[in-house]
Order: C-alpha cells, then sequence, then structure tokens
C-alpha cells in the first residue's frame, strides 16, 4: 500500500488481485458475517423498524430538497451559539482552513476523531504538506495510519487486518509516531487496545487543537453530534482548546426532535448495538467546559453535483453506518481497497460517481459494476437508499459518457439478448447452439475468447447444460412421464 | 464571489427542476411505552449487558454503595452532588492532573431504559466534560424517576442547548476482528448506582 488511493486500477483488476489473498478473504469472511449477525439481532429488537426507516429517509428527503434555507439555518444558529462558520467548495479549500486554524494557534499537530469527511478530502497529506502531524486516535485509524495503508471499511477502517498483523505494526511503528508498544506485546485485542491508550494518552493530554467531523449537524439548535465507542471522541471533542470540525452540506437534520430517529437507525445499523458506547452534542461554545474556540467548515466537494443527480440524489441521505458493506456480496469478498476510495462497498459504487462524475476516470466509472443488483444493501439500509436503482442509473450514464467509440462486448451482448429473447423460435435455435458450445466451452477452460473476454475474466463461464429447457420439455412434457 | 454563495448557488442550481413537495414526516415511530413496564429493572438489564455493574439501592444507601464500587479508591466529585460522597473537589484540575485522579462520581440528567444509556448534561452534580471523561472509573448515580422508557422520550426532554454526553456502558471498541474489547479511551469500569426511593 501507498498510503493514497490517487492511481488505483478499476474495480476489476484490483478485485482480482484482492480474491486471490486468502488471509485477506478469511479476514472479511469472519469480521462481517459477525457484524451481520450483530445487526440483525438489533434490528429485530425493535418492532418499529420500519417506522423509524421511513421516518429517516423523509427527514433526509426533505432536507435536501430544502437544502439552502437548512445550511442558512445552521449557520445562524452556529454563529449565534459561539462557533464560527467556514465554506469549503472543495478539498483544497476545507484543508487550507483547517491548516490555518492550526497555525492560527502555532499548533504543530492535532489530534483527530475518526471522520470519513476528512478522510474524502485528503485532510492529514495536506496538514503534512503545511508541517502539521495529524493524529488519527480511534483504534482502526491507528492501524491504519502506523502501518501505512488504506482504509477498507467506513466503521473499521482496519477490518483486513488480523491481530497478529496488528501486534506486528504496532510494535514495528508506534516508537516512530510517540511512545513505543510496550515489550512483550501479545497478539490479544484487549492488550492491543491497551497499547493504544498508553499511546495516544500523552497526546490527548498535550494537544492544542482537535480535528473532528459530525455524524448530525442540528438546523435549529446549532449542535453538532459525534457517536462512537472508543472515547477517543470525547477526549477530542473536551480536552483540546480548539476544535474544528468539518461536515459535508448533507450532514444537516432540520430540529433536534430529528435525532430521536438518528440516534436509534445508526448505533443498530453500524455496530449492532443497542447504543453506541458514547455519543457527544455540543452547540458551539460552553464557557468553562471544553474548547473555547470552535470552527465548524461546511463542506461541498461534489455533494451540489450529487443533489442535481435526480435518481442519485438520495444516496446523500446516507448515515455512513456501512451495514449494506457488510452485506454485500462482493464487498464482503474482495475487501475495501479494491473499490479505490475511502468510500467502498455498495455506497461506494454510487457516491464516488455521484460526487466526482462520470465519464472522466476509468477507475470511477468502473465502480457501479462492482455490484450483482443482488439488492441486500436496499434491504439494510437504515435510509432506505435504492442503491440498485441507482447503480443502473449510473451504468447508463456511464455508457452514455463513453458514447462515440465501439459498443463494449457488454453493450453488443446486451443488444445480441435482447433480439435473441425478443422472438420465441430464435431463443430456441439459440439454446440448441448453446447444447453444442456447451460441450466446446467445457474444453475452453471457461473463458470467452475476444472482446467477450472482459466478461469471463471476472466470471467463471457456466457450463450450457446438453439439453435446453424447451428441447427437455418437449421430450418428457414436463417431466409427467417420470 | 464567496464560498459560501456559490455553494448556496450550486444548491439552488441542482434543485431548480426539482419537486419540491415533500410529503409531512411520519413520526409513526414514537410509539407509546409499553404499560406498566418495569423500568428500573429493564434499565438495570441493558446496563449490565454492556458489561458495566449496576444496583438499585434506597436512596438512604446511596453514599454507601459508591463506597462499595470505590473499592478504596479516592474519586473527584463535582460541585452539586446531592449524596454525600467523600473525595477531591473540582477547583479547575488541568487534563493532565484529572490523569492522576483514580475515579469520579457523577449524577446524570437521565437513564434510558431501552438501551442502558446515561445521559450527563454537565449540570450541577455532574461535572465539567472532562470529570467523568479522564479517571479511569466512572460511578454514575441515577434515581429511579429519572429514567425513560427510549430515546424519544429522552431526547424530548434533553435541552441541546447543553453539552451532553450519553454514556452506554464502558468505553469499548471492536476495531480488531470485531472482537468487543472493553475500554480503550475513556474510563474502563463503569459502575452504575440507581437511586429508588420507593425502595425499603
Amino acid at each position: 500500500m501507498t498510503g493514497t488511493f490517487v492511481g488505483m486500477p478499476a474495480f476489476p483488476t484490483a478485485a482480482r488481485d484482492a480474491l486471490a489473498d486468502s488471509q485477506l478473504r478469511g479476514n472479511l469472511a469472519r469480521a462481517t458475517g459477525t457484524i451481520r449477525a450483530k445487526r440483525a439481532a438489533a434490528v429485530a429488537e425493535v418492532p418499529e423498524w420500519e417506522a423509524l426507516r421511513a421516518a429517516g429517509a423523509a427527514i433526509k428527503d426533505d432536507v435536501l430538497l430544502h437544502l439552502e434555507d437548512y445550511l442558512v439555518q445552521l449557520e445562524a444558529s452556529l454563529t449565534a451559539s459561539g462557533a464560527t462558520v467556514h465554506w469549503a467548495r472543495d478539498a483544497a479549500e476545507a484543508c487550507a482552513i483547517v491548516a490555518a486554524v492550526a497555525k492560527a494557534h502555532d499548533a504543530d499537530e492535532v489530534v483527530k476523531v475518526k471522520s470519513m469527511a476528512t478522510q474524502e478530502i485528503g485532510l492529514n497529506e495536506a496538514l503534512a504538506e503545511a508541517g502539521i502531524a495529524a493524529w488519527e486516535t480511534d483504534l482502526a485509524e491507528l492501524i491504519v495510519q502506523l502501518g501505512d495503508d488504506l482504509p477498507s471499511h467506513i466503521l473499521v477502517p482496519a477490518i483486513h487486518r488480523n491481530r497478529a498483523e496488528v501486534r506486528e505494526i504496532f510494535q514495528r511503528a508506534m516508537g516512530t509516531a510517540g511512545r513505543p508498544a510496550p515489550d512483550g506485546l501479545t497478539d490479544e485485542p484487549a492488550e492491543l487496545a491497551a497499547a493504544a491508550r498508553e499511546h495516544l494518552r500523552e497526546k490527548f493530554l498535550r494537544a492544542k487543537v482537535a480535528v473532528s467531523g459530525a455524524n448530525f449537524a442540528v438546523a435549529d439548535s446549532g449542535t453538532l453530534v459525534v457517536v462512537e465507542s472508543e472515547g477517543n471522541g470525547r477526549m477530542c471533542l473536551t480536552l483540546p482548546e480548539v476544535l474544528v470540525s468539518v461536515v459535508g452540506i448533507e450532514k444537516v437534520v432540520p430540529t433536534w426532535a430529528d435525532l430521536d430517529v438518528f440516534l436509534q437507525l445508526l448505533p443498530r445499523s453500524s455496530t449492532g448495538e443497542r447504543m453506541n458506547p458514547y455519543t457527544s452534542t455540543w452547540t458551539g461554545v460552553t464557557p468553562g467546559d471544553g474548547p473555547q474556540e470552535v470552527h465548524v467548515v461546511l463542506l461541498d466537494n461534489g455533494r451540489t453535483r450529487a443533489l442535481a443527480d435526480q435518481v442519485g440524489r438520495q444516496a446523500l441521505r446516507c448515515i455512513r453506518c456501512s451495514a449494506c458493506l457488510n452485506v454485500c456480496p462482493v464487498y464482503s469478498r474482495t475487501g475495501g481497497h479494491a473499490y479505490g476510495s475511502v468510500y467502498p462497498g455498495p455506497i461506494g459504487a454510487i457516491l464516488n460517481p455521484l460526487l466526482r462524475g462520470v465519464g472522466v476516470d476509468d477507475q470511477v466509472d468502473s465502480l457501479p459494476y462492482a455490484s450483482s443488483l443482488c439488492g441486500a444493501c436496499y434491504d439494510v439500509c437504515p435510509v432506505a437508499i435504492d442503491i440498485p436503482s441507482v447503480l443502473v442509473e449510473l451504468r447508463s450514464q456511464v455508457v452514455d459518457a463513453h458514447r462515440g467509440g465501439l459498443p463494449g462486448g457488454e453493450a453488443a451482448a446486451m443488444s445480441a439478448a435482447s433480439w435473441v429473447f425478443g422472438r420465441a423460435r430464435r431463443l430456441a435455435a439459440a439454446e440448441r447452439v448453446s447444447g453444442l458450445t456447451g460441450r466446446l466451452a467445457t474444453r475452453l477452460a471457461r473463458r470467452l475468447p475476444g472482446p467477450a473476454s472482459a466478461w469471463t475474466d471476472a466470471r467463471d463461464l457456466p457450463t450450457p447444460p446438453r439439453e435446453s429447457f424447451r428441447a427437455w420439455w418437449r421430450r418428457t412434457g414436463g417431466g409427467g412421464d417420470a | 464571489m464567496s464560498a459560501r454563495d456559490e455553494i448556496l448557488g450550486r444548491v439552488r442550481r441542482a434543485l431548480a427542476d426539482a419537486d419540491r413537495s415533500s410529503p409531512p414526516v411520519s413520526r409513526d415511530y414514537r410509539v407509546t411505552p409499553p404499560d406498566g413496564a418495569d423500568l428500573v429493572a429493564l434499565f438495570v438489564e441493558r446496563v449490565t449487558d454492556y458489561r458495566a455493574t449496576a444496583v438499585v439501592v434506597p436512596d438512604a444507601d446511596v453514599s454507601a454503595a459508591v463506597e462499595a464500587a470505590l473499592a478504596g479508591r479516592r474519586p473527584i466529585v463535582p460541585d452539586g452532588l446531592p449524596w454525600p460522597v467523600d473525595g477531591l473537589a473540582d477547583t479547575g484540575q488541568a487534563a493532565a492532573e484529572l490523569d492522576a485522579v483514580d475515579a469520579v462520581v457523577t449524577g446524570a440528567a437521565l437513564g434510558i431504559a431501552e438501551t442502558g444509556t446515561l445521559v450527563l448534561d454537565h449540570g450541577p452534580g455532574q461535572g465539567r466534560r472532562a470529570l467523568s471523561l479522564v479517571p479511569d472509573v466512572h460511578v454514575c448515580i441515577v434515581r429511579a424517576d429519572q429514567l425513560v422508557y427510549g430515546v424519544p422520550q429522552a431526547v424530548a426532554l434533553l435541552d441541546p442547548a447543553r453539552p451532553l454526553t450519553w454514556v452506554s456502558g464502558p468505553s469499548a471498541t471492536s476495531d480488531i476482528e470485531l472482537d468487543r474489547v472493553e475500554g480503550v479511551h475513556g474510563p474502563r469500569t463503569l459502575h452504575v448506582v440507581v437511586a429508588d426511593s420507593f425502595r425499603a
């Protein structure tokens, strides 16, 4: 790993490498299986779950359709409570704002709460260029940072690492970033967590500036919400003098009362708990308690592009729970790196093209195809994002963006298929040929030649049966003679 | 053009053709809590699920229960705690000084039975946020009449203008192989004392 997603190959290539890594597949199968079962149990406990889902979707849709009003309201409430509001069109602008705040306090380091928005904008790299060290304090983010690795899951960024790998990373790298790992460190998760506690505590106690994201930003009260497990979030949100929160403009919820939906949906969908260990809410500055200088950076970085997409707009409802990753048959085998983005899995397959646009980057254009369209993601989504429909829409946008060249193998195959299926006699004829070629195919090692090889490179070609259904029906009358 | 005006302009253009009539949000999920639910029993069961300890005692026995939970540790005690507990006063200690303190005893704003959650609003008897964060043992006292059934009832009672900390069990992580480990950066041990004035 190189510490950057830039220049990653398109999904099929990256996925093939990931699938060949049996360690990775074992780690992923165990982890996603565990969390799927926990989520299912936590959701089954709530009889009104579908009502909560519907409310979550409806609240977020209302926010998106009236986003300008809610953003102006949020800005006013934040300002009234003593926070300084900044606006950032893109990643560079957001990073520059954070760096300027840190520099204004002569800080050469910041402590960070786990945040997808700051991952997305590459904040750590930008701060490093400005001479400011950004310390990740979430355990999984720490593992990724010390391992010079990339996150592979929204909730558990180091899900691809097992305990032995984590121990090795801690022993090798903790000393270069601060307090070294204790002698005789074993690979027991409790010991590894204790080593992280010792390593990070000195950083929490001395940090002047903290950087966070926010799970929710409440327009009517000006309150930000951070949902977490370890207490690293509380440390960052409480002990430093200065707090900067980078918040995507889609994180707004209209009222404080609306949190009664999301604080039920998020923990049960995300970690499969009735409630996550810690949730912190703060409204600007509280005299004598916590940071006395509070900044909020409202980030666009492609969100308004996604907002303009009538079908894709719903992706902005996402509350980053990662339930869709854990149930996805593609993600749970390839892992997150193959998606080439901090947003992997089904939500990443739609969010990346929506945020960045199609027809520009082959890697991004490959993502809407990283799915079997099975729909498991839609079933578990706590805000009912119809990911399969958005995937299909984005596939058509990708095809449209590439029109002008020759149709690819899949486009040609799809139009040929529609011709064949259009008439019963053509289908019967095709099946006779297929029965013949099927016998041939077993000898061709299940790989199609020429342009169609792109299809079989990612799949084993099933051997067609020797006898078609139609031929079987004609011969047996539907099995009645058996 | 300022970034603000440009972003708001982009939002306007993105929605220029959108149908803005969103249906009202249904609040069907705010169900009435089950009749006659024993909130204390449910709360204790759910708190214990997080591998915290919980005891229910009559009001007069709270100080003794706190002392038992502290097991000899000397706690920091915020101003305004309605139960007598012997310990250090909050004199505005810096974080590094709090790191040398073994335990903290606080009250709470309310408790949520269904999820086993304590909510602190850091008012009198609860202390500033750092107090219940840095020491490794947190003993939290909640009165039985402060318990509500679920999250909707809690959100309706809480004041967003105050900083809030929702605590559900001790600090935990599942970041290594999704194996749950109690105790990372927050207090690694949480003892809950429920003061029930109706209990003999």
